[in-house]
């Protein structure tokens, strides 16, 4: 088998083995790349020469039985993780040459513990998006059909994991960005509780919602990195100093007796019927396995998604005001004075999408519209947490969709900015209450054969709780993970 | 003028803390290189996030709590949102409707009126100072800017009065005392100079029949004391000759322009920006508990107040001469210093506060890099006390030890200017004296007192100073009574 | 024929407090882009949050400080190394008028 398709457990094993080496896998995975990613378009940099100079080292390392934890393993980062010395963009034009001077704390913790950078995934420009299609330069294919969108912000990260152009994939999650596209991409994926891993050198978006996510081919996956970059940062003022359990540990059999609950505002006519299918079908093997199942309401649910929208463009608003070409990124400098240059740089340097959300963010914090938009936003973001809260009174887990449709069609949704806020209806709300989910592929659709992802949402730090859920359902699932994308041409 | 002047003042205090509010790079940017002292918290690069200074805290609590104000249990963080090269991130990271403390008062005491009168504090708050902007011109305009941002994330207290100060003079007291308190709290060293401490004003006339507050005008651009009165005062003739004219004063922010002596016009009301405050969602709320407070209220350093107090109670001296010696407080220390192992106090302070400040402010030298050091003054007071030099000569010395930096012992043997004690020595002097001037002892003979003042003066003349006068006079007489 | 919330006139106004340079066929095209999104927005009036508190942070509540200790702080040429536009150590920006 061609090591990049490996997945980390078993590259973990095999290294330990000393079965293979870390530069074999990275040898395979730069093959893999060279040969498809000029069609899939995953990635906007590759790290080449250092992550093979840097896997050398470590494979040395581990012929003196020095095994570093993650022992070389490779990493994709997406590109609004500020990774030292490497061009960080998130994806726009008004950082195309940004070089960060210093590393995201999840970058040293992966670094630390052995794992190798293998270069930067695409997304849409500063994670505003839902199809990948708004990134400044490149359009990422869905590699299990390549007509189609594979699902932003993170969709060159999901992508890069679909077809093993990696073994695993950091990306961010401000509203579902690292669940909707592992659904569209037949993936798994982790948004951590809010605060569990630290934000520092991730390129703010929206700061009181994004949690990095993990993004792989299998569940024990997240957990070997959730466990090498959760925990507390002093470096960032809202990660929490909860302790971070050995995740590796909650991938184990029976899910029995735990409860779940099904909102029903998940299942609304916005639900394509292909993709309700499979997620039911889902929920009737977990009641199988032994899970109890039954329908709860989220009462306040309507009301989530315009919240949320207006929260996350607020404070992007705020986010991207930093971009105006004083001290790094973009400058347009004609004759003009300094109220020209930030007018053009930022007017040319800025997608469409993002220049509305900024508009939009702007005007919902003027002093005329703050009480009516933002400030009761964050007053129907209590209710939501509220509505949380009392359903995990009696229940464990709520299961759901991840995504209200299937990978659609590039460009289908292009002129729509509505539609590019309606795709995170079911994710957006975990994030306005911080709650761990994961996105797990459930299947594919009837008729086009397309992934569908089930999204697991769990109490606030209980990723203990989803992970082992998940990975139950994986186990049960397991032959229709063993599909892969047809990747010969 | 009467009280019908309304002045509100807002003052920017630097906190005096090693490291910058939100990191950990160093505050010591004076006179340092540009863009040496910098983060990517401090330079506000993409990814990086605020992490708050404790001690600036500490320092804030200090300082509310002397400004008897009530400091709120829960506060948060906001963001000011605006663009200006000096701001990093494009927003400031300050306070808004939850600042640290509010409701306090500061007394002051004009030398106009015996009594004092408080002025209230309206609130303190936490934020971060901007870096710093230079403008280069050409041809009369700006054509560039050079930005250095080593200011950048400084702690500052934002101190805002309410409109209770009734003129330049009350302004001018009320920053001196301010200024007083958080040196004495050592949380700010009270530099305007330099910046470390900034006053903007807010000024209107009140309608002296129906009591009405008049439209304000924001006074900004004022670099000195000298400054701060010259705009206020100039600013307040500008008004009320504006209204007396029937005209309106309008809602702006005026410069005080220094070369032309005058306010100048620099934005309008409408100009003004909208800042879509909103809480910062980077920093969590602050909980200030009531031990905290206590922990800092139970450890709070002496202030102005207290050691004037205790200087007239502990040394005797006087109130003016206390007053004095607290206003700046390492003029205070200096005394305490030589106060340590010198016990003539009144004649310390009279050499502090006139040849020591004299000399001091002819040459523009702050106390604390005075040439003569507590203990060399110390020793040239005990020169006088032992009689070995005179109180004029001792003066003469002291401009020696000022200007060389020599120890007064030195000095006086160089000079060979010790005081005649011996009787012997003069002697000569007096007989010679009581010779030449046989009027003059007659006239003393004969009840004019005011001879033998002549008569010792001749003797004075005769040693270069060195006798001592009281010996002198005392010899006269007893040698005259002879005759 | 719907509601109109934003005027052209008031998308200027907005992009110019966010400093974002638009022509006008841009304000034209972000106007009717904005109006249907707050339309989407306008839903939220109809909740009654009258007596909800607002959740501004996420996180749990804790005291998260840094000690007062000076850490070594980037060299200038780092520090200045993103950009081309800069001076004697110092960034350059054009004139503010």
């Amino acid at each position: 088998m061609p090591l990049n398709e490996l997945s980390v457990v078993d590259y973990l094993n095999k290294m330990n083995n000393r079965e293979i080496s870390a530069e074999q896998v990275l040898k395979d995975i730069f093959n893999q790349i060279d040969r498809i990613d000029k069609t899939v378009k995953s990635y906007l940099y590759l790290n080449k020469e250092e992550a093979l100079s840097e896997a050398k080292k470590i494979d040395q390392k581990i012929k003196n039985n020095d095994i570093p934890p993650l022992a070389g393993l490779p990493v994709a980062i997406n590109d609004n993780i500020c990774t030292g010395g490497m061009e960080t963009t998130a994806a726009s034009r008004i950082l195309k040459g940004f070089i960060p001077p210093y590393d995201a704390t999840v970058i040293k913790r992966i670094k630390d513990a052995g794992g190798i950078i293998i270069g930067k995934t695409n997304l849409d420009e500063f994670a505003m998006g839902i199809s990948n299609e708004n990134s400044a330069f490149q359009i990422t294919l869905n590699p299990w059909d390549r007509t189609r969108v594979p699902g932003g912000a993170s969709g060159g990260s999901a992508a890069a994991v679909a077809a093993d152009e990696t073994l695993i994939a950091l990306g961010t999650d401000t509203g579902g960005s690292v669940r909707l596209p592992a659904s569209f991409c037949g993936i798994s994926a982790i948004k951590p509780t809010y605060g569990r891993i630290s934000r520092y050198g991730v390129i703010g978006c929206a700061s009181s919602l994004e949690q990095i996510g993990i993004m792989g081919k299998g569940i024990k996956d997240l957990a070997i990195l959730m466990n090498v970059i959760s925990g507390y940062d002093e470096l960032d003022s809202t990660s929490s100093h909860i302790s971070t359990p050995d995740f590796l540990l909650s991938c184990r059999e029976g899910i029995n007796n735990l409860k779940f609950g099904i909102p029903k505002e998940f299942f609304s006519q916005d639900l394509d019927r292909g993709v309700k299918e499979k997620v039911i079908d889902s929920i009737n093997r977990i009641s199988q396995l032994g899970g109890k199942i039954e329908e709860v309401s989220l009462p306040n649910m309507e009301y989530a998604l315009p919240a949320y929208s207006i929260i996350a463009m607020a404070e992007a608003s705020s986010n991207l005001a930093k971009f105006d070409g004083i001290s790094y990124g973009l400058r347009i400098e004609d004759s003009g004075d300094l109220e020209e240059m930030y007018l053009k740089t930022r007017g040319s340097g800025f997608g469409a999408e993002v220049i509305r959300r900024i508009l939009l963010g702007t005007y919902v914090l003027t002093s005329n519209h703050y009480e009516d938009y933002y400030l009761k936003a964050q007053k129907i973001r209590s209710l939501i947490k509220k509505d949380f809260e009392n359903v995990f009174k009696k229940f464990d887990l709520l299961i759901g969709p991840a995504s209200p449709v299937p990978p659609f069609k590039l460009g289908e949704k292009e002129d729509e900015p509505l539609a590019q806020i309606l795709a995170e209806i079911y994710t957006s709300p975990v994030n306005m209450a911080g709650l761990p989910a994961i996105s797990i592929n459930c299947g594919f659709t009837e008729k086009e054969r397309l992934p569908v992802g089930l999204q697991i949402i769990g109490p606030p730090f209980q990723e203990e709780k989803i992970l082992r859920v998940a990975y139950n359902l994986e186990q049960e699932l397991k032959e229709i993970n063993s599909v892969k994308p047809d990747l010969s041409f | 003028m009467g009280n019908d002047t309304v002045i509100g003042l807002e003052i920017h205090v630097q906190l005096l803390t090693k490291t910058k509010i939100f990191c950990n790079c160093s505050t010591d940017y004076f006179d340092q290189e540009p863009n040496s002292h910098t983060c990517p918290v401090c330079l506000g690069l993409p990814g990086s996030l605020p992490v708050l200074n404790k001690k600036a805290v500490d320092f804030a609590i200090l300082t509310a709590l002397a400004l008897n104000c009530h400091i709120n249990e829960s506060n948060i963080f906001h963001r000011k949102n605006y663009f200006y090269p000096d701001l990093p991130k494009a927003y400031q990271i300050s306070q808004f409707d939850r600042p640290l403390a509010e409701n306090g008062f500061l007394e002051i005491r004009t030398e106009k009126s015996a009594e004092s009168r408080n002025i209230r504090i309206n609130r303190a708050h936490m934020e971060e100072d901007a870096g710093k902007l230079i403008h280069l011109e050409r041809d009369g305009k700006t054509s560039s800017s050079l930005v250095d941002y080593n200011r950048s994330g400084i702690p500052l207290l934002e101190i805002v009065t309410e409109p209770d100060i009734q003129s330049s003079e009350e302004a001018i007291v009320f920053l001196q005392t301010l200024r007083s308190i958080v040196q004495y709290l050592g949380v700010c060293d009270g530099n305007l100079e330099r910046g470390s401490m900034r006053c903007d004003a807010n000024i209107s006339i009140r309608n002296k029949e129906n009591g009405e507050l008049g439209t304000k005008t924001e006074l900004k651009n004022m670099n000195s004391f000298r400054a701060i009165r010259q705009a206020l005062d100039f600013e307040i003739t500008r008004q009320r000759r504006l209204i007396e004219q029937g005209g309106k004063v309008l809602q702006e922010t005026r410069r005080w322009d220094e070369s032309s002596g005058k306010t100048v016009f620099m934005r309008s009301k409408e100009e003004a920006l909208d800042y879509r405050y909103f809480p910062e969602p980077d920093l969590l709320p602050l909980f200030i508990s009531q031990s905290w407070i206590e922990s800092i209220e139970n450890n709070i350093p002496e202030l102005p107040d207290e050691r004037k107090e205790r200087f007239m109670k502990d040394y005797k001296l006087p109130h003016y001469d206390a007053n004095r010696l607290v206003e700046v407080k390492p003029l205070g220390d200096y005394f305490e210093r030589a106060a340590k192992n010198y016990n003539n106090y009144k004649q310390l302070a009279n050499w502090i506060l006139g040849e020591l400040l004299c000399y001091l402010g002819q040459e523009n030298i702050d106390i604390d890099k005075s040439p003569i050091t507590p203990v060399a003054l110390i020793e040239l007071l005990e020169l006088i006390d032992r009689g070995v030099i005179s109180g004029k000569i001792a003066k003469n010395i002291f401009e020696d030890m000022f200007k060389t930096g020599q120890s007064a012992a030195l000095l006086v043997e160089k000079s060979g200017s010790t005081q005649i004690s011996n009787k012997e020595e003069i002697d000569d002097i007096i007989e010679k004296v009581v010779r030449d001037n046989c009027e003059t002892v007659q006239d003393y003979i004969s009840g004019k007192e005011k001879a033998i003042h002549f008569l010792v003066g001749q003797v004075m003349r005769y040693t270069k100073g060195r006798a001592q006068p009281d010996m002198v006079l005392s010899l006269l007489r007893e040698r005259i009574d002879k005759t | 024929m719907s509601k109109q919330i934003v005027t052209e006139k008031d998308v200027g106004y907005i992009a110019k407090l966010a400093k974002i340079g638009l022509n006008k066929r841009e304000k034209e095209l972000y106007s009717g882009q904005i109006n249907d999104i707050l339309l989407f927005f306008a839903r939220i009036k109809e909740l009654n949050t009258e007596q909800i508190e607002p959740t501004f942070f996420e996180g749990t509540p804790s005291q998260h400080f840094h000690e007062d200790v000076v850490m070594p702080s980037l060299p200038q040429n780092i520090a200045l190394g993103m950009t081309g536009c800069r001076e004697d150590g110092y960034f350059e920006v054009p004139g503010i008028l």
